[in-house]
């Protein structure tokens, strides 16, 4: 077979798309119409519960009972929507577009292009190690590791929908800000001798994929499996997520939290961080906790760093990449990214006081 | 005799892509010998920078994310 009738679509494949399309734009219309009904929905059903109303537990049920949806309906739709817009992107591409790339404007476009390129933690070995190895500065690198599963779209999108549109801004620019300036710490301190060797002595070829031309219902299948994939494995997280922000949104003293994570104690953010670091969680299960901590005053700032602080740095990420760093590169890493949240933090705290 | 390699370090998604593989090719009748491929540095040197990838006869065909069944037919009756 040559490579011309391995690339011609086949005949009915137009009228395909079209339905598919079709249909992808009637979901979409549906999403709403579900929506919009959801919060009559859940105050019917918590109504109906037979609970003293009015109590701890009718406050912390109210949040469940509304938010699981909600949350449950965005991470869908922000999901599905990104899925396609991946679909333009993929790890090798960026690789190609940031090897040789000087360090500053390659950290800069190493974090953007973390919030767009896909790939999961169990991709995150090969990834440093074919970015390293193609030519791609530590530095930069680092910038997309730290960057991808910061600010990506579950995160904004849920941010966005859940806390505002303000929040999810300030999130975004500081998230990239992070990425951005620990990428090029890491980079200015030349650390390249402190990776593992075998690392180093890896030259990979560059590889030129053939399946790179995407018909718009290739797109949309990309979307419909992205969804797939991310319920397929943060469910739990999110519910998890959501049972917690119910409990602090139900049964923890507002005065309690506005203490401790009000912003009057200069130790807060720092602490929000060290508690932040050795959790895991998808960034979907941490926003209901977000979400029910500003609820209580807890202040921006530190909420934030709690939040960079659970997705950016994980214990299972670093045991993953202990393959490929010498545990003074990891400890140079986290101490680095810690300290850009924690600075965050701790400006927030001050700008919005 | 084909000789497919999937590269990946035994993450759920690159056994689901060696069993993909395996089907399609017994569907097809073509016969092929699949080998794991989940040494990092081996990996990396196919140039590849997202797993699980396959290799056919020594050609990367694929990297990232699970392939798709009309793809891996089209790659396993090719050439």
């Amino acid at each position: 077979m040559t490579a011309s009738t391995l690339a011609s679509p086949p005949p009915n494949q137009a009228l395909r798309s079209a339905k598919l399309a079709a249909a992808t734009v009637l979901g979409i219309v549906v999403w709403f119409a579900i929506y919009w009904q959801l919060e009559a929905f859940s105050n019917w059903a918590v109504a109906m519960l037979p609970i003293t109303h009015g109590g701890h537990l009718d406050e912390a049920l109210s949040f469940f009972i509304f938010d699981t949806p909600k949350v449950l309906m965005l991470l869908a739709l922000v999901v599905f929507s990104m899925g396609v817009v991946r679909s333009f992107f993929s790890p090798e591409r960026t690789r190609t577009f940031l090897a040789g790339k000087r360090e500053g404007l390659g950290n800069v476009a190493a974090a953007g292009l973390g919030i767009f390129t896909p790939f999961c933690s169990c991709s995150a070995v090969p990834l440093f190690v074919g970015f390293v190895s193609a030519g791609v500065p530590l530095g930069v690198t680092f910038s997309f590791l730290i960057a991808s599963p910061m600010i990506n779209e579950v995160a904004l999108g849920l941010l966005f929908a859940l806390v505002g549109w303000k929040v999810a801004l300030t999130y975004l620019i500081f998230g990239l800000a992070v990425a951005i300036s620990a990428g090029w710490v890491i980079g200015r301190l030349h650390l390249e001798s402190w990776l593992e060797q075998w690392v180093l002595d890896v030259r990979s070829g560059s590889v030129d994929l053939p399946a790179d031309h995407r018909t718009i219902s290739d797109r949309i299948h990309a979307g419909i499996e992205a969804v797939r994939d991310i319920f397929g494995r943060v469910w739990v997280w999110i519910i998890v997520g959501i049972a917690a922000g119910a409990f602090i949104h139900g049964y923890v003293p507002a005065e309690m939290l506005t203490g401790i994570m009000g912003g009057a104690h200069w130790w807060s953010v720092p602490a929000a961080v060290l508690i932040g670091i050795p959790i895991y969680s998808n960034a979907a299960g941490i926003i209901p906790v977000v979400e029910a901590l500003l609820g209580k005053g807890a202040a921006l700032g530190t909420v934030l760093a709690f939040m960079m602080a659970v997705t950016a740095l994980s214990a299972p990420e670093t045991i993953i990449l202990r393959k490929v760093l010498t545990l003074r590169l990891i400890a140079v890493f986290i101490g680095v990214v810690a300290a850009g949240i924690i600075a965050v933090g701790f400006l927030f705290n001050a700008l919005f006081a | 005799m084909k000789n497919i390699k999937v590269l990946g370090p035994g993450c759920k998604r690159c056994v689901a892509t060696a069993e993909m593989v395996q089907s399609q090719a017994d569907r097809l009748g073509v016969p092929v010998s699949i080998e794991k491929v989940t040494d990092y540095a081996a990996i990396a040197g196919y140039g590849i920078a997202s797993t699980p990838g396959i290799v056919i006869d020594g050609k990367v065909v694929h990297a990232g994310g699970l392939p798709k069944a009309e793809d891996l037919a089209r790659w396993l009756a090719a050439a």
